[in-house]
């Protein structure tokens, strides 16, 4: 972790300008340098040590923490769609069933499911892509709703298949034979390695031309249409990666509990915890999913006795935190300290702002 | 072949009957989606609660109905503006507040308040499912013939939808909050110039919004059982009689419930498991080949 | 009794300071124009006035009532109305409906719907019809009928004549007498000096948020108000380069 230098006064008067143009030299605008490198360091010691816990910790810990990686991953994901990409989508949970069910569909076929965790990432990407062209169509709020009928479809089509086993699901085949300790370290090994792999993916990606593009968009989505951004192709980009990352996570569960269950893995129960994570911890921030996580877990941890009040409080928390504390828990904490974890590209010390098509 | 010659003769009453069916199905989906099509004309905003909402009226009913003496009429006549009433403090508590902080505040507010009722609910009502007795108006039909039959709810709650969504025509283009809503709606700042205080506008959007969806609950309890979970299905379907109808206009709502009931209506008739998905999929259609809907005019 | 008293004004969008220090009052049945080039300050003035933009620094009272903090809304009803640059008609709503939007906090007064359409006798014909048909300067016209039915103590004006023809630009200004003989003092705003100077009773020039000369229209000369217009001068201190 490391300090980046305070927001500048001029700065906030050009944000368009300086987000859309290259950089101006030391302005403004902080670039991942010593700083990134020192976290990056901690990030990958957390994951060694994250990495060596099968052999340390007892299989209920490893289990949960599975669990863990797994909101973290679609919680990064729906940061990444909505933060950056400005789409906020409550249909997420369609990549995530899709993601188990072609675990589930390739195990069948007789392919090891851990073998089939990135045919999974891949087949949701590739089914984003008609899902794109029909939900890029509405705009706002209507993309959210939008994007929940049409996971409603995946899995009123997917129930339709008497061999992924019809309305009341399935159980996974391809692991019984495997020893369960094994089975377990494996499993977490996995989801460990998908976390890592989505936050990492997620840093290149925003780092990247295509978080220059979205960055643009979000400040003024006219200004960067007319500086010759291509705003849909970095948009669609997004989804398509976001929709891979959910698949993976649905992966994850499917060959955690051996069994999968359609009304359960397409609940939009999913999203409800992507957004509540990535709305604590901050929307548009790296680190934001991360800490939300953290944040979830530990109520999880401690709600976990009270049943629906559990929710109750999680939907509470989340109404107090859109309005109070728009910036969520990390974006509070690096406005107050200009403490980040990832320097992103060209990150402006600017207000978070709403992304332009929502306004 | 008996059997043969039957099902020739009866198939074009068939027919009717599955036609009638659907328009007073799509009657409640367009007493559903009015709500949801008032907010999102006045202030562009999409409440994701909604069903719950209409969950909600139909567990308040049946509270009046078992704690108090009251007869069923006057317990709809109270919950009615009640939920109005309520929905004006929401407002002015926490969707003008989230309004301001931007839409998507407002669509993460909404989420939240849709997942504290149904937990709610679930808390106070358990799982169990539920429905509404409304005495004959459950069980009672007109026989036009034995193979068509019109039940008094269906029509009760399709006249219903053509009532609520004519009369809030007639309020936004006749009566002077109607007018000032329309202006606050094209642009609040210069609405405000004139005198128009939108907060109060908007919040009375709402308590429309919120006595609609009250009424399409009470009305959908009766005609189907519910329990805590069916906010977000009714929401969808809602949602899908807005967007087939075109955003922004009640008229192009009542169509689009009109549409969806019909479409549910002929797919159960066909295979009844392709009834939900039926309906998704006409609304995915709209959404491929005619994105701004049937009647895409804004009349709001 | 002055009627409306601006003092010492600051306003701010953001960072940028855009009214600084302004000063004004309007008496009862005057013509006061604001001049000035783009971007001096003038609609951000205007609404400051109105209460659509809270000032950061000053007071404005109406009639010796201290309405600085009241919002846009309530301001209506005290006897502001502000015709806003651009007309901003509602566009979903027709002429006559457009008018009556005005009437929604009206005090009262001698103008009604009926009196403003007596002053446009086009505007009955064309009442049913919607707002966006109309050209440029009907449209103004609707849009300072929309103000006057709320039978202002003083009318807002920004940009009267701004995208009209010439001779459309006379008729508006031919009709300023009109409502002011009936009791109403104009505020207006304009880009289009010599209009203004015409007819105004004080002139006010402001220059990047400020006042740089004031003084009634017989009083100044063409190359007073051009160097104030533009800057060329130190007129009064301008704040070149700030
Ligand atoms: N909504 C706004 N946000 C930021 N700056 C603004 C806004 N409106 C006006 N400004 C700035 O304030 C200054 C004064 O603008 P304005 O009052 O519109 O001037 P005028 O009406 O005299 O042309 C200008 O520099 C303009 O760029
Ligand atoms: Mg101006």
């Amino acid at each position: 972790m490391a300090r980046t230098t305070p927001p500048t006064t001029e700065g906030t008067t050009t944000p368009v300008a300086a987000s859309a143009a290259p950089p101006l030299p030391g302005a403004l605008v902080t670039r991942a340098g010593r700083a990134s490198k020192a976290s990056a360091g901690v990030l990958a010691l957390a994951v060694i040590v994250l990495a060596a816990l099968p052999y340390i910790a007892f299989a209920g810990t490893t289990s949960s923490m599975v669990t863990f990686f797994v909101l973290l991953i679609m919680a990064s994901m729906w940061n990444l769609l909505a933060g950056f990409g400005g789409m906020v989508s409550v249909g997420q949970q369609a990549f995530v069933g899709v993601g188990a069910y072609t675990v589930l569909a390739f195990a069948n076929m007789g392919i090891n499911p851990f073998v089939a965790l990135p045919l999974a990432a891949l087949t949701c990407s590739v089914f984003a892509i008609p899902t794109s062209w029909l939900a890029f169509r509405l705009r706002g709020d209507y993309f959210a709703v939008g994007t929940w009928v049409i996971a409603e479809v995946y899995r009123l089509i997917i129930i339709r298949f008497d061999s992924l086993g019809g309305p009341s699901g399935m159980s996974l085949p391809g692991l019984n034979g495997m020893d369960p300790v094994l089975r377990g370290a494996l499993t977490y090994w996995a989801a460990l390695a998908l976390a890592a792999l989505t936050i990492l993916g997620c840093y290149l990606l925003m780092r990247g031309r295509t978080g220059l593009a979205l960055t643009a968009v979000r400040d003024d989505e006219t200004a960067a249409r007319a500086n010759g951004v291509d705003v849909t192709w970095s948009k669609r980009l997004v989804y398509l990666v976001s929709a891979a990352g959910c698949g993976a996570a649905g992966g994850i569960l499917i060959i955690d509990s051996l069994s999968v269950q359609p009304n359960a893995i397409f609940s939009v129960q999913w999203s409800a915890y992507m957004i509540f994570i990535v709305i604590i911890g901050g929307i548009g921030y790296l680190e934001g999913p991360l800490l939300g996580a953290i944040v979830f877990y530990a109520l999880q941890q401690l709600l976990a006795g009270y049943g629906s009040w559990y929710m109750i409080i999680l939907g509470a928390i989340g109404v107090a935190g859109a309005i109070w504390l728009p910036r969520g828990l990390w974006g509070t904490v690096t406005n107050k300290t200009g403490i980040q974890l990832f320097p992103v590209g060209y990150r402006l010390n600017q207000p978070w702002t709403l992304p332009p098509n929502l306004r | 072949m008996p059997a043969a010659a039957r099902k020739e003769t009866d198939y074009p009453m068939d027919l009717l009957n599955t036609l009638v069916q659907g328009l007073m199905l799509g009657g409640l989906y367009a007493l559903f989606a009015a709500g949801l099509s008032i907010m999102f004309g006045v202030m562009r905003m999409v409440n994701l609660a909604h069903g719950d909402l209409a969950v909600i009226a139909g567990y308040l009913v049946l509270v009046l109905l078992g704690g108090t003496m009251f007869p069923l009429w006057l317990v709809v006549l109270v919950t009615l503006p009640l939920f109005a009433v309520i929905g004006y403090g929401i407002h002015r508590s926490l969707f003008s507040r989230s309004l301001k902080a931007g839409p998507l505040s407002a669509l993460l507010v909404t989420f939240g308040l849709s997942i504290v009722i149904q937990n709610g609910l679930l808390e106070g009502f358990s799982a169990d499912t539920r429905t509404i007795d409304m005495g004959v108006l459950n069980t009672g039909a007109f026989h036009l013939n034995n193979q068509l039959s019109i039940s008094y709810l269906g029509l009760l709650t399709l006249i219903l939808a053509v009532v609520v969504i004519v009369g809030v025509q007639l309020f936004l283009s006749r009566t002077r909050t109607g007018k000032m809503m329309r202006a606050v709606s094209d642009d609040a700042d210069t609405a405000s110039l004139v005198g128009a205080n939108s907060k109060h506008l908007y919040a009375i959007a709402t308590a429309i919004a919120f006595g609609t969806v009250a009424l399409a609950g009470i009305m959908s309890g009766a005609r189907s059982s519910f329990d805590p979970s069916i906010g977000p299905t009714q929401l969808i379907f809602a949602f899908e009689a807005v967007v087939i109808g075109g955003l922004g206009s009640l008229w192009g709502t009542l169509a689009g419930g009109v549409v969806l009931g019909l479409t549910q209506a002929f797919a159960a008739h066909l295979d009844p498991s392709f009834t939900i998905l039926a309906g998704h999929l006409v609304f995915l259609a709209v959404l491929a080949f005619r994105p701004q809907g049937l009647i895409p005019q804004r009349t709001v | 009794m002055t009627l409306l008293e601006v003092e010492n004004l600051d306003v701010h969008h953001g960072q940028l300071h855009a009214v600084r220090g302004f000063s004004l009052s309007v008496e009862p049945g005057a013509t006061v124009a604001v001049i000035g080039a783009n971007g001096a300050g003038k609609s951000t003035l205007m609404r400051a006035i109105a209460g659509s933009h809270l000032p950061t620094a000053g007071t404005i009272r109406l009639g010796g009532q201290d309405i600085t903090r009241l919002p846009a809304h309530r301001r209506v009803a005290q006897g502001i109305s502000l015709v806003p640059e651009g007309r901003r008609l509602f566009k979903s709503l027709s002429v006559q409906e457009n008018l009556e939007t005005g009437t929604y906090r009206a005090g009262s007064g001698p103008w009604n719907v009926d009196a403003v359409m007596e002053l446009f006798p086009w505007m009955r014909e064309r009442a049913r019809q919607n707002s966006a048909s109309l050209s440029g300067g009907q449209q103004q016209a609707v849009a300072i009928g929309r103000a006057l039915v709320a039978n202002p103590k003083v009318l807002l004006i920004d940009e009267l004549s701004l995208g009209l023809a010439p001779a459309v630009v006379k008729q508006m200004y031919a009709l300023l007498p009109r409502i002011v003989e009936r009791g109403t003092a104009v505020l207006l705003v304009e880009q289009d000096v010599s209009q203004a100077l015409a007819a105004a009773d004080l002139v006010h020039c402001l220059l990047e948020g400020r006042t740089v000369l004031t003084g009634s229209p017989q009083d100044l000369t063409p190359a007073q108000v051009e160097q104030a217009y533009f800057g060329l001068a130190h007129a009064g201190g301008g704040p070149e380069g700030n």
